[in-house]
């Protein structure tokens, strides 16, 4: 089995929940203690799942626990999973940002990390500059990046501005500047992380492209975190499902999308643990439908509503509660805000109707945000789920198919209907 | 095909004394270019540009000159004031430098460290090396000033053998300000509070550092207190710097051969304990 590209064995990672400050002098004394003994590590036995919606008992959570998995050279591994399944955890450690807290992995050839693009970029220097720089901190070698510099200017596209200081690239030439840099690293291991959410849809085809060519074409491992299904499964040719810090399964990347999709119903309800010193703590959401009832399953062109209850610590000025409706392939539907508003101490509902429901049938994500000034409190990705269905009244009229695929609403355009002879 | 099962590992323990010493080298160019950004970004967008590498310790000259030298009336050895400030400052404005930077490196950096890999040691490094240039334009200023009291003013002082040592006292105060500055940066990551010392810190140290009076001086009128002064590793780097350039200082084989053992153990518990905070500090920062 020498094609094996990457190796996990029992990876688990540990984060310590909370604040670090205060009594982390003894608590490290305490551990160290422990250790000098050879006894547990104390603050670690108590570790539980990572399940953000549920009540922990310890301070110590686990991202990751006890992953397994084989990655063969030439496969294009999608990581799927809810928000905090440990996706940007298992690619933190494989891309060496942090350590892991047990286990191990090993690998063969060299990795390129992309977690996020343009890394290292200094405003003031001017594209050249930073082509070396950036390349150089991804690992590539002077020379390396002369020979490539041609080839990266051309892919970006700025040969123009190549002495221009970055800082007055537009942020579209910036992304494009620094996805050539790492694009055109040579590694054995490619380990994207979303970051084709940014540039403009012709670029982001380009890096797909870009990508496929590295997967397909050279034979490169190539792992890629995305929340957007179309581009998983266009780009990937297996994939891994994270589920709470676990890897619930490694296979086919259609099995594993299924999966992803199958696990994700039912999630009408969302409960949060208020967490020390934040102002504001978003306590539940939940979904009800037309009859006020708790649901995760709406039926086409029934209204709907998501409420967010939520308790305000200490007085607050501006408040601004925002619903954001995600589809399942990542693609963001709508964002609505209610009015800012001035809060005392105490708790609150605050409640979205959608009257005219458009959407057409599929799984939604809901993002709760809550925010002053612009300046976010709580962020709450993929807070709630929900499926929009066929229900009774579409049955009936057994004339129209509202499973249409042709769209994500079904919200019908004033249409004339005339002889044209 | 290689008969190598593997040619990396990723593993929750390593070794407390692997340096990774070849990796840093396998990087070099990025030392290079980050060297090159810190001194290009400097000065981009100033009007006086590698001049502002002047203006510090030229006026920090004047203003000690005219406090410690002529209002309180410390002595100098028999040194044109200038000079003698001019060359502590010089010299002591290195190792801070390298000091205060290193020990940032992973609250300043933390935005990098957290998204790529690279070896870690390369910061500190680079900014020893950036400093390393910003000094050598110091030193011409100081030179010039060496050649002003001697050719125009005919001040009496003279160079002396232990000019030789310069290329030595050079790299024991990057070393002392690298390993100084990886131990505490290794610690705030976890308990800033040592953050808000360092600046103060340097500061107090200044002071019980030669730079602005003789260690002469000092044995004379705090005999009881002067052996804070004595234990000073930067102290010898001083008067050694002085005594080289200048003639006048306390020279010893000793106190020098002090400063390199505590440099060198500074050093290596710096690079160790750097080494392992490094390997998770994302998490904590």
């Amino acid at each position: 089995m020498s094609n094996i590209a990457i190796k996990v064995e029992n990876l688990s990672k540990a984060y310590q929940l909370g604040q670090i400050g205060t009594g982390t002098i003894s608590r490290d004394l305490e551990r160290w203690y422990a250790r000098v003994r050879g006894k547990e590590d104390p603050f670690l036995r108590i570790g539980e799942t990572n399940d953000r919606s549920s009540k922990g008992t310890s301070d110590v959570v686990w991202s990751l626990k006890d992953i397994n998995f084989e990655i063969e050279q030439g496969d294009a591994v999608g990581i799927i999973g809810r928000n905090g399944a440990g996706k940007s955890t298992l690619l933190k450690i494989l891309s060496k940002v942090t350590a892991p807290t047990t286990g191990k992995i090993t690998g063969k050839g060299r990795i390129a990390s992309l977690l996020e693009v343009g890394t290292g970029f200094h405003p003031e220097l001017s594209g050249r500059e930073n082509i070396f720089l950036n390349g150089a901190i991804l690992g590539m070698r002077k020379k390396e990046i002369q020979r490539k510099l041609e080839e990266i200017v051309d892919f970006a596209g700025i040969e123009r501005y190549l002495d221009t200081p970055v800082k007055r690239y537009s942020s579209g030439m910036y992304v494009r500047l620094a996805f050539a840099v790492a694009a055109h690293l040579e590694s054995e291991i490619l380990i994207v992380d979303e970051v084709l959410a940014v540039g403009d849809a012709e670029f982001q085809k380009k890096c797909l492209g870009k990508m496929g060519e590295v997967s397909k074409g050279e034979g490169r491992t190539v792992l890629f975190v995305s929340h957007n299904m179309v581009s998983i499964k266009q780009l990937c040719n297996k994939g891994l499902l994270l589920t709470n810090g676990t890897a619930s399964n490694y296979n086919e990347i259609p099995i594993i999308i299924n999966d992803y999709l199958n696990q994700n119903k039912n999630i009408s309800r969302l409960d949060l643990v208020p967490v020390k010193n934040r102002i504001i703590d978003v306590l539940s959401i939940l979904l009800k439908n037309s009859y006020n009832i708790e649901t995760s399953e709406i039926s086409v062109l029934e209204p709907w509503s998501v409420t967010i209850y939520f308790q305000v610590n200490e007085e607050i000025r501006g408040l601004v509660c925002a619903v954001g409706i995600v589809s399942l392939t990542g693609i963001a539907l709508k964002t609505t805000w209610h009015e800012p508003s001035d809060l005392k101490k105490g708790k609150y509902a605050v409640t979205f109707f959608e009257e005219n429901s458009h959407y057409a049938t599929g799984t939604y994500l809901v993002h709760v945000g809550l925010s002053k000034n612009k300046e976010n409190i709580q962020f709450i990705e993929d807070a709630i789920q929900f499926e929009i269905v066929i229900g009774n009244a579409q049955l009936n009229k057994s004339k129209l198919d509202y499973s249409v695929n042709t769209g994500i609403l079904i919200d019908q355009m004033k249409s004339t209907l005339k002889t044209n002879d | 095909m290689s008969n190598q099962q593997h040619d990396w590992t990723i593993e929750a323990k390593s070794s407390l004394f692997d340096l990774k010493l070849n990796e840093v080298w396998a990087y070099r160019d990025l030392l290079g270019l980050l060297v090159r950004r810190d001194f290009v970004s400097f000065y981009k967008q100033t009007i006086l540009g590698p001049l502002w590498f002047f203006i510090q310790p030229l006026f920090t000259t004047i203003i000690f000159t005219f406090i410690f030298g002529n209002l309180a009336g410390i002595s100098t050895d028999g040194l044109p004031k200038p000079l003698f400030y001019m060359a502590g400052i010089t010299a002591w404005n290195y190792f801070a430098d390298c000091l205060t930077k290193t020990s940032t490196v992973f609250k300043d950096n933390a935005n990098i460290f957290g998204k790529v890999y690279f070896p870690r040691l390369i910061m500190p490094l680079s900014i020893v090396v950036s400093n390393l240039v910003r000094f050598g334009v110091q030193m011409i200023l100081f030179m010039m000033m060496v050649a002003y009291y001697h050719f125009v003013i005919g001040a009496q002082f003279s160079f002396t053998w232990a000019i030789a040592l310069f290329p030595v006292i050079v790299i024991l105060m990057a070393l002392l300000g690298l390993g100084t500055g990886m131990i505490i940066s290794a610690m705030t990551t976890k308990y800033r509070d040592l953050a808000f010392l360092v600046t103060f810190g340097v500061q107090l140290l200044m002071y019980a550092t030669t730079v602005i009076y003789p260690l002469s001086t000092a044995l004379e009128k705090y005999p009881a207190y002067a052996w804070i002064i004595e234990y000073n590793p930067m102290t010898p780097i001083i008067e050694t710097f002085r005594y080289g350039f200048l003639g006048e200082g306390s020279f010893g084989w000793v106190s020098l051969g002090y400063t390199t053992g505590v440099t060198l153990a500074l050093l290596i518990f710096g690079v160790v304990i750097f080494n392992k905070v490094e390997r998770n500090f994302v998490d904590t920062v």
